[in-house]
């Protein structure tokens, strides 16, 4: 089964952010970058599935030339090649653009003889969590398309039995291929890259784009940061000491079991 | 006019996310172009639903209920609430996994943009939660019709004067291709490891991260948790290292909870966690560094070492029992 996998480089935020100068982005200077957690899963269940049916795995981005280096990591856990879709401001696309020019590529390769039967993506990308490129790309490229998988393994034929957590339990759907699934994590641990996946990861075959101009554009006016609350903390204390002074506050509140 | 698709749950009571979502559609009736409001329930809709949508202010039910619907597909479900979308105004949705997705669907189908998470409407479009939580995205969708969820906890449920509300029954019949995508089957959770209902719902949460320090290291929480009748809620550090499953995994990519106290032990507070427990009413920290974001943001803290602090709190807790 050959797979595909559409990855989203995002800064790598932990504590405080800030603007940048134009105010609709934040300033991602100072911060490293990495892909959701999400799109990790997707990326390690396309591995898992592509050894055991015997297929190929590639990684997809569209996003900065430095977006490469996200494309790079997941080679190095085991996925067989990128490709970069360069753009140089890619957040002034939107989810329909990003569909529209990544269901081209995949076009694209189809006319050159690479056909895939699988395009997996993250649920929703970290930063922008917009829900719906997964969707929109699937009715793009006129496959069926399922949302919040975990995992999923081949049913024989063309066809894939995939899970997710549903309102009442797990769901299953058997979803004949070609097809898009969105990934949720939750199904798979993700791997660690080797240091011969490091070494492969350094000169893995990326194929390059280039993004025409966004048609639909980003809807985003600007972006805010909540207001800085300032917060009082009141300090109950130092060690086993102030357990008391902690379970006062527990039985205020009324938790603790009788 | 707007659209609000309606989740039920086992009971038929309306979800509560499903009333904060009628609820913001109600408040925001002029800035949504809604001044009447439509419920689209699909499946059984009971009696005490009915008289729920009659609190939440409902104008017309929509009740859509056929063969083709009793499986959920997103596809047949979202043609379905295209059938019956108005053609200005707004369709909306709470923010869960089967809102996202329908709405998501819904947009495509009726060719309009769609915001997720949206917490405000007014003059200047929309805002909606972005990175988690951490920041929000002001957005205009333009379009005739606006398509978007609520994010969870943006609006609390109100009841208003009731109504009486019309219901209008549809039987849908749906495309062969829209069913395409249908569940085969569902089995419910018998196994723990996979049950997120007892950290969605539970009072008391006890929180658990890398601080614990391994896979043996969860007994004096496990005992708090006990003590609480609660639940364990852990960081995405624990479920990565495989200490506990990722079902206890509390975040922007776990459960968002809502308890009334939250204890996080040995957690530094990332933005990815604090986006899970927004809606926890006392924020309590256990942790060896004051300067921790966690410590930082909590109502009350104790500095110290988790296994010492919350041993004595569990011993303490036995002693004024009794
Ligand atoms: C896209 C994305 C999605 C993510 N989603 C989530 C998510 O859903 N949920 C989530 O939790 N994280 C998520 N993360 C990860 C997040 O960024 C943090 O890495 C993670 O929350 C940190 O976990 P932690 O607090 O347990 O560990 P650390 O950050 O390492 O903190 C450990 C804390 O324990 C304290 N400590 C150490 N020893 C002790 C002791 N003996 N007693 C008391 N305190 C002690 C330390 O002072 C420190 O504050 C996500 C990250 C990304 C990039
Ligand atoms: N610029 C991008 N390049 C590659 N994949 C993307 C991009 N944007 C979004 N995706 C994929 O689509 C998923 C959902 O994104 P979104 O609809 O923006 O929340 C992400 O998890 C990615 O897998």
């Amino acid at each position: 089964m050959d797979i595909l996998v559409c990855i989203k480089r995002i800064p790598d935020i932990a504590g405080q952010i800030t603007l940048d100068g134009s105010g609709t982005d934040i300033d991602d200077a100072g911060l490293g970058h990495t892909t959701s957690a999400h799109e990790e899963c997707a990326v390690e269940l396309a591995i898992q599935t592509a050894a055991a049916t015997g297929g190929k795995v590639t990684v997809l981005t569209l996003g900065p030339a430095e977006a490469v280096e996200q494309l790079r990591a997941a080679v190095g856990v085991g996925a067989n090649d990128g490709i970069l879709i360069e753009a140089e401001d890619s957040g002034a696309f939107g989810t329909e653009d990003i569909a529209q020019v990544i269901g081209d590529v995949i076009r694209d390769r189809t006319e050159g003889g690479q056909n895939f039967d699988l395009v997996l993506l993250g649920n929703d990308a970290a930063d922008t969590g917009d829900f719906q490129v997964p969707i929109r790309l699937a009715y793009d490229l006129g496959y069926p398309v399922l949302t919040s998988i975990s995992t999923f393994s081949p049913a024989g034929g063309p066809v894939i039995e995939a899970r997710g957590i549903g309102p009442s339990g797990t769901e299953i759907f058997s979803l004949e291929l070609p097809a898009v699934v969105a990934v949720q994590e939750g199904g798979v641990d993700p791997r660690y890259p080797s240091i011969t996946g490091r070494m492969k990861a350094k000169k893995a075959r990326i194929a390059e784009y280039v993004a025409p101009e966004p048609g639909a554009g980003n809807p985003r006016i600007g972006l805010e940061l909540p207001p800085d609350t300032a917060n009082e903390v009141t300090i109950l204390g130092e060690g086993p000491d102030a357990a008391g002074a902690l379970v006062d506050v527990l039985e205020e509140i009324g938790v603790i079991r009788s | 006019m707007s659209l609000v698709f309606v989740e039920t749950d086992e009971s038929g009571e309306v979800a509560l996310t499903s009333a904060e979502a009628l609820t913001f559609a109600r408040t925001n009736a002029d800035v949504l172009a809604g001044s009447v409001l439509e419920a689209a329930v699909i499946g059984t809709l009971t009696e005490s639903a009915h008289n729920q949508l009659a609190v939440l202010g409902v104008d017309r039910i929509h009740h859509l209920e056929s063969a083709d619907l009793e499986a959920y597909s997103a596809t047949a479900w979202a043609q379905a609430l295209v059938d019956i979308a108005p053609e200005t105004g707004t369709v909306l949705a709470s923010g869960t996994p089967r809102g996202m997705e329908l709405m998501a669907h819904v947009a495509v189908r009726t060719g309009e943009r769609m915001a997720a998470n949206v917490v405000a409407a007014d003059e200047e479009g929309l805002l909606r939660q972005v990175l988690g939580g951490a920041a929000f995205e002001r957005l205009q969708l333009g379009g005739d019709l606006q398509v978007l969820t609520l994010a969870g906890h943006a609006c609390k449920p109100e009841e208003t004067t009731p109504t009486t509300p019309e219901i209008l029954t549809h039987s849908p019949e749906s495309a062969a291709e829209d069913l395409r995508t249908r569940v085969v089957r569902t089995e419910v959770e018998t196994d723990a490891d996979n049950d997120t209902s007892g950290l969605t719902q539970a009072r008391a949460v006890v929180g658990a991260g890398r601080g614990v320090g391994s896979e043996n290291g969860f007994g004096e929480v496990l005992e708090l948790v006990d003590h609480l009748g609660g639940a364990l809620g852990v960081s995405r550090v624990v479920t990565g290292l495989g200490w506990r499953p990722h079902s206890e995994q509390v975040g922007q990519t776990g459960s968002r909870i809502t308890p009334d106290v939250y204890i996080a032990c040995g957690i530094s507070g990332a933005i990815q966690h604090m986006a899970g427990i927004e809606g926890a009413k006392t924020l309590i920290a256990i942790n060896t560094d004051e300067e921790s974001t966690m410590v930082q943001r909590a109502d009350y803290a104790i500095i110290g070492d988790l296994h010492e602090v919350v041993g004595a709190v569990n011993e303490e807790i036995r002693s004024r029992r009794g």
